[in-house]
C-alpha cells in the first residue's frame, strides 16, 4: 500500500540528509509503527507519504514514494486526499471549520463527493468514533482526546485506505489515549485502513503494531521488522521490554499481560531477595520519602549554591495552597484545592487533561489570581508580588518551553535570563552547559530539539534559584534517552533542596522521580499520598513496572535492578 | 431535528438581512423611544434564538462597543461644543483660545442641554445600527453566510473565514506570551510589554497559517476539475467585461449626462459578471454539505426585517416630527404608535421561528 525505495530527504540549506536509505513496505490493512529517537526525521517520512514532503516543505526527495499505485513525484498532496489521510501532531493546526460536523463534511466537500454520500459518512463516522453527542459542538471547547478524535474523524471521511497519523496520544492523558486507540483498532480490524503511526510513548501502542519501522539514528537506514524483533535492538523502548530485556526473556513480551505470564520466576527473586537484604517491599515507601529539612546537598551538587545569597533557614513549607478555588471564562477550574509543598520534595500532578493541572501550577506561579482561598510562596503571595521578585521564589517552565525564548542565539538568552533573575553575569551558561553540554552560545533557539529547549527553558528559569520548581507536561515530545536526562536533572535538583511540583500525564515519569502524586479530577483533589500507594492502586495511572509484578510493589526497572544486583 | 436545514436553522442570509434592515430602520429614526424598542427587539430575538458558538457571544462586545460610540459622541459635544444653538446652559467648560487660523474651532465653553440631547440621539442612532450588526453575527456566525457563496468565490471565502478564526487565535497567543514574560520576571503589563511579545506572536501566527495550509492541502483544498479552454477563456471574458459594465453603468448612473445610458450598461454588465461567476463555478469540483435551505423562515425572517424598513422609511417620509423629536426647543420625545407598531413586527422571528432544536441545555 505504501512503498518507500531508498528515500533520501534533503532540506534546502541542509548540508546532511534529513533521513536516507529507507525503504520499506507498509502491506494493506497493517497497522505499522514508525519508531527513533527525536531528530531522526520521523516526521520527515510520515509527510513523505502524503506528499507534503517535498511538495510543500521544499527540499529534495531522491528515491521514491509510492502510494496505492501512486507515485508522490507526480501526485500533489491534494491529488493523495482521496487515498490518504493525514493528522499532524497538533490537531488544532489542522482544523479548518468551527464545528465537528462541518469538519467532518470540509474533506469530502473538497473532493466533490456527493451530498447524500457525505451525509451517510459524517453520520456513520460520527458512531464509529463517538462523537455523536458532539456533533454540534464548536472545535474550541472540545478536550485534548475529542480534538484528536475529530481530527482523525476529518481524515476518515473521504474514505482514505491509508491513514498517517504523527504522535497521535503524546498530548493525551491515558484514559483519551486508551479512547484514540481503539478507534484506530477498530479502523485496522472492522475498515482494513492502512495505519502508519509515529508515536514516542511506546508503552501504549507497541502492542498494537503489526510492524515495527526503526530509524535508529539520523542518516542511518531504516530496520524493519515485527515489535518483538525490532524491539530487542532498538534505543528506544518502553519499560516492558526493559524489564525482558533485564530479565532475559526471549522473545520480548510486549504486553503486560504477556510480561506477567512469565514473571513468575522474576517475581520469586525479587521477594527472596527482599526477604534476605532486610529491605522487605514495606520499605519501599521509607526510601521515597524526600530528604525532608535538609538545606542544599554538602556533596559537590549538580546546581553550585551562589555566594551571593545569604543562607537562610528552610522554611518547612515552600508552597502552601487553603481552600483555593480558581473560577476562569465562568468554569469553575478548581474546587478547595488544599496543598502544601515541603523543600526536597517532588510532587507529580495527575488527571484528565482539563482536570485543573495547569490552574495549579499557574495560581502558584501568580498567573491567576484565586478566587476564593490562599496561595503563599516562600512566604509571599504570588499574584500580588511583582515579576522580579518572584522569578527567585518560583519558576515555571510552561507546556510550550519555546514561549519562554525570545532571543536569537542562546548567549543573548542566557545574558537576558542573568538580568531577568538578578544572578551574576554567566550563572544561566553555566546550567546551560551542565544540562546542555555542546551548545554553543550562537545557536538559534529555534534550531533545538524538543528536549534541548526544555533544557534551554530549564536553565532559564533555574537562573533565578527558585526554591520552587513548576513543570507543565515536561515529557511531551521527549524520546525516552531525553526523559532519562530529565530524570537525572529533576532528582539532583530535588537532593539540593529544590521543591517540584510537575504536572503530568507520564505515569513512568512520575513512578521515576515523584514522592507524592496528588490526583486532580474536576478540579477537586481525589487522592494525595505518596507514589506507591496511589499509583498501585490506580489502573490508569499505574506503571507497567507495577503492572507487571503486581502484588509486589515495585515502580521502576530501575528500582527492580538495584533488587537484583 | 428537522430534516431539512442544517441543525435546522434559519439561512444565515435571512438573519443578516433581518439584522441590516434593523440597521437601516434605525437609520431613518433619531427618536429614542423608537431605538431603544429597536435594541429590545433585537436583543430579545439574540437572547432567544443565538447560535451557540463562541462567536455568538461577541454580542456583548459589540454592545459595549456601542456604549462607547455613545459616550464618545457625547464628550465630544461637550468638548468640542455643538452647532445647535440652545437656551439652557447646564455648565460652562472654561474655553480655550484658539489662534484664528483655527476658526470654527471651538474647545470648552458653554455646554447646552440642547446640543447634549442632540448628541445623545445621534449616538443612539449610531449605537443602534452597531448593535444591530452584532445581532447578526450573533444569530448567524459570518462564517456560515460565507459557505453559501457561490463556487467560483469560494476560495476567497474560506480565505476570509481562516483570516475570522485566526483572530481569537492571536489573542490566545498574546495572552499566552504575556503570562511567559512573567515567568521570565518580566513585567507583563504596560506597552513595552505588549510591543515585546509582539515579534513571537506574529512568528506562531506565521507558524500556524503554514501548518494549516499544510493540512488543508492534505486534505484536497484546491482540487480543481479539467475545464475546456475555450470555457475558461469565456469566463475570464464575461468577468472581465461585465466588472467593465458595472463601473461604466454606474458611473453613467452617477453623472448627469449618462442618464440614459447607465442603468442598461449596469444591468447588463451585472448579469455578464453573474454568467461568469456561474460558469467559474465549473472549475471547483466542491460539493456543499447540508446547504442551508431557503424556506418558508428564512422568507418570514429576512421578510420581517424589510416590512420594519419599509415602514420606518414610509413614516419618515410621512411623520417627519414624530421620528425626529426636535432639540430645540427642548421637547420631550413621544412615541409614534403606526412607527412602533412597525418596530414590533421584527419580534416575528422570535415567535415563529422554533428556538435551536439542538442548542445543548
Amino acid at each position: 500500500m505504501i512503498r518507500f525505495e531508498d528515500v533520501a530527504v534533503v532540506y534546502d540549506g541542509a548540508a546532511e540528509p534529513c533521513v536516507q536509505g529507507v525503504g520499506f513496505e507498509v502491506p494493506e490493512g497493517e497497522l505499522v509503527l514508525l519508531v527513533g529517537p527525536s531528530g531522526v526525521g520521523k516526521s520527515t517520512v510520515l509527510g513523505a507519504v502524503s506528499g507534503l514532503v517535498p511538495h510543500f516543505t521544499g527540499g529534495t526527495l531522491r528515491g521514491r514514494v509510492t502510494v496505492a499505485g501512486r507515485d508522490t513525484r507526480t501526485h500533489k498532496p491534494r491529488e493523495l486526499a482521496d487515498v490518504v489521510g493525514t493528522v499532524g501532531q497538533d490537531p488544532l493546526a489542522h482544523f479548518v471549520t468551527d464545528t465537528v460536523e462541518d469538519e467532518l463534511a470540509y474533506g469530502m466537500e473538497s473532493l466533490g463527493l456527493a451530498p447524500e454520500v457525505m451525509r451517510r459518512r459524517v453520520e456513520e463516522t460520527l458512531d464509529l468514533l463517538g462523537l455523536a453527542g458532539l456533533r454540534d459542538r464548536p472545535i474550541a471547547t472540545l478536550s485534548g482526546g475529542q480534538r484528536q478524535r475529530v481530527a482523525i474523524g476529518s481524515v476518515l471521511t473521504p474514505h482514505p485506505r491509508v491513514l498517517v497519523l504523527d504522535e497521535p496520544t503524546s498530548a493525551l492523558d491515558p484514559a483519551a489515549a486508551e479512547e484514540v486507540l481503539a478507534v484506530l483498532q477498530r479502523l485496522v480490524y472492522d475498515l482494513g485502513t492502512t495505519i502508519l503511526m509515529a508515536e514516542h510513548r511506546l508503552e501504549r501502542v507497541v502492542h498494537y503494531a503489526d510492524r515495527v519501522v526503526l530509524l535508529p539514528a539520523p542518516g542511518e537506514a531504516a530496520i524493519v521488522g515485527t515489535p518483538a524483533e525490532v524491539m530487542a535492538v532498538s534505543p528506544v523502548y518502553p519499560p516492558v521490554v526493559a524489564l525482558g530485556r533485564l530479565a532475559g526473556w526471549t522473545p520480548l513480551p510486549l504486553t503486560v499481560r504477556d510480561a506477567r505470564r512469565r514473571a513468575g520466576d522474576l517475581r520469586e527473586r525479587l521477594a527472596a531477595g527482599a526477604a534476605n537484604s532486610d529491605t522487605a517491599v514495606a520499605a519501599e515507601l521509607p526510601r521515597r520519602q524526600p530528604h525532608l529539612g535538609r538545606g542544599p546537598a554538602p556533596r559537590r551538587s549538580l546546581f553550585r549554591r551562589r555566594s551571593s545569597t545569604t543562607p537562610q533557614p528552610l522554611p518547612r513549607t515552600v508552597a502552601e495552597i487553603q481552600t483555593l478555588s480558581v473560577r476562569r471564562d465562568r468554569v469553575t477550574a478548581l474546587r478547595h484545592v488544599d496543598l502544601t509543598v515541603a523543600p526536597g520534595e517532588t510532587v507529580a500532578l495527575m488527571g484528565r487533561n482539563g482536570a485543573g493541572k495547569s490552574t495549579l501550577l499557574g495560581s502558584l506561579v501568580g498567573l491567576l489570581a484565586p478566587t476564593t482561598g490562599s496561595v503563599t510562596v516562600c512566604g509571599v503571595t504570588p499574584h500580588r508580588t511583582a515579576p522580579p521578585d518572584l522569578v527567585r521564589r518560583v519558576g515555571l517552565v510552561p507546556q510550550e518551553p519555546r514561549d519562554l525564548l525570545y532571543a536569537d542565539t542562546v548567549g543573548d538568552e542566557c545574558a537576558a535570563a542573568d538580568r531577568d533573575a538578578r544572578a551574576e553575569p554567566g550563572t544561566c551558561r553555566a546550567l546551560v552547559s551542565e544540562l546542555l553540554p555542546g551548545i554553543t552560545d550562537d545557536t538559534h533557539p529555534r534550531d533545538l530539539s524538543e528536549g534541548q529547549c526544555l533544557a534551554l527553558a530549564l536553565a532559564v528559569v533555574l537562573t533565578g534559584r527558585p526554591p520552587l520548581l513548576l513543570l507543565d507536561e515536561p515529557t511531551r515530545g521527549l524520546d525516552y534517552a531525553a526523559k532519562a536526562r530529565l530524570v537525572t536533572v529533576l532528582r539532583g535538583l530535588a537532593a539540593e533542596g529544590h521543591a517540584i511540583v510537575l504536572a503530568t500525564h507520564d505515569v513512568e515519569l512520575a513512578a521515576e522521580i515523584a514522592h507524592r502524586v496528588v490526583l486532580l479530577a474536576e478540579g477537586e483533589v481525589i487522592a494525595d499520598g505518596p507514589t506507591a500507594q496511589i499509583v498501585v492502586s490506580s489502573p490508569s495511572f499505574a506503571p507497567q513496572v507495577t503492572k507487571i509484578l503486581a502484588p509486589q510493589r515495585w515502580l521502576t526497572v530501575s528500582e527492580v535492578r538495584e533488587a537484583l544486583a | 431535528m428537522t430534516s431539512t436545514g442544517h441543525r435546522g436553522a434559519v439561512h444565515p442570509g435571512a438573519w443578516w438581512l433581518w439584522a441590516l434592515s434593523l440597521g437601516t430602520a434605525a437609520t431613518r429614526t433619531t427618536n429614542p423611544l423608537l431605538l431603544a424598542l429597536l435594541i429590545s427587539a433585537s436583543a430579545y430575538v439574540v437572547a432567544t434564538h443565538r447560535a451557540p458558538t463562541p462567536l455568538a457571544r461577541s454580542y456583548a462586545a459589540f454592545a459595549r462597543l456601542a456604549l462607547a460610540v455613545l459616550l464618545v459622541r457625547l464628550l465630544f459635544a461637550v468638548a468640542l461644543g455643538s452647532p445647535i444653538p440652545g437656551t439652557h446652559t447646564l455648565f460652562t467648560l472654561p474655553e480655550v483660545p484658539l489662534p484664528h487660523w483655527a476658526q470654527g474651532i471651538r474647545l470648552g465653553g458653554k455646554v447646552t442641554a440642547e446640543a447634549l440631547v442632540f448628541a445623545a440621539y445621534d449616538g443612539l442612532k449610531l449605537a443602534t445600527l452597531l448593535i444591530c450588526v452584532g445581532a447578526a453575527n450573533a444569530l448567524a456566525a459570518p462564517g456560515r453566510l460565507l459557505k453559501s457563496l457561490p463556487g467560483a468565490l469560494y476560495e476567497t471565502g474560506v480565505a476570509v473565514v481562516v483570516a475570522l478564526t485566526f483572530a481569537p487565535h492571536l489573542v490566545a497567543d498574546v495572552q499566552r506570551l504575556r503570562a511567559a514574560r512573567r515567568l521570565r520576571g518580566r513585567p507583563d503589563r504596560g506597552l513595552r510589554g505588549l510591543l515585546q511579545v509582539g515579534l513571537p506572536v506574529l512568528e506562531g501566527a506565521l507558524e500556524r497559517s503554514v501548518a494549516l495550509a499544510a493540512a488543508m492541502e492534505a486534505r484536497g483544498y484546491g482540487r480543481a476539475a479539467e475545464v475546456p479552454a475555450r470555457v475558461r477563456r469565456t469566463t475570464a471574458a464575461l468577468t472581465l467585461g461585465g466588472l467593465l459594465g458595472v463601473c461604466a453603468g454606474t458611473y453613467g448612473l452617477l453623472t448627469a449626462e449618462g442618464g440614459t445610458y447607465g442603468l442598461p450598461v449596469l444591468l447588463a454588465g451585472v448579469a455578464a459578471a453573474l454568467a461568469g461567476l456561474r460558469l467559474g463555478g465549473r472549475r471547483s469540483l466542491r460539493t456543499r454539505y447540508r446547504p442551508d435551505p431557503w424556506d418558508a423562515r428564512a422568507w418570514l425572517v429576512a421578510g420581517s426585517g424589510a416590512a420594519v424598513a419599509a415602514l420606518l422609511t414610509l413614516a419618515a417620509d410621512r411623520d417627519p416630527e414624530a421620528l425626529h423629536p426636535g432639540v430645540v426647543p427642548l421637547v420631550a420625545p413621544a412615541l409614534p404608535l403606526w412607527p412602533a407598531a412597525a418596530v414590533l413586527l421584527s419580534l416575528l422571528p422570535a415567535l415563529a421561528v422554533p428556538k435551536d432544536p439542538e442548542e445543548p441545555s
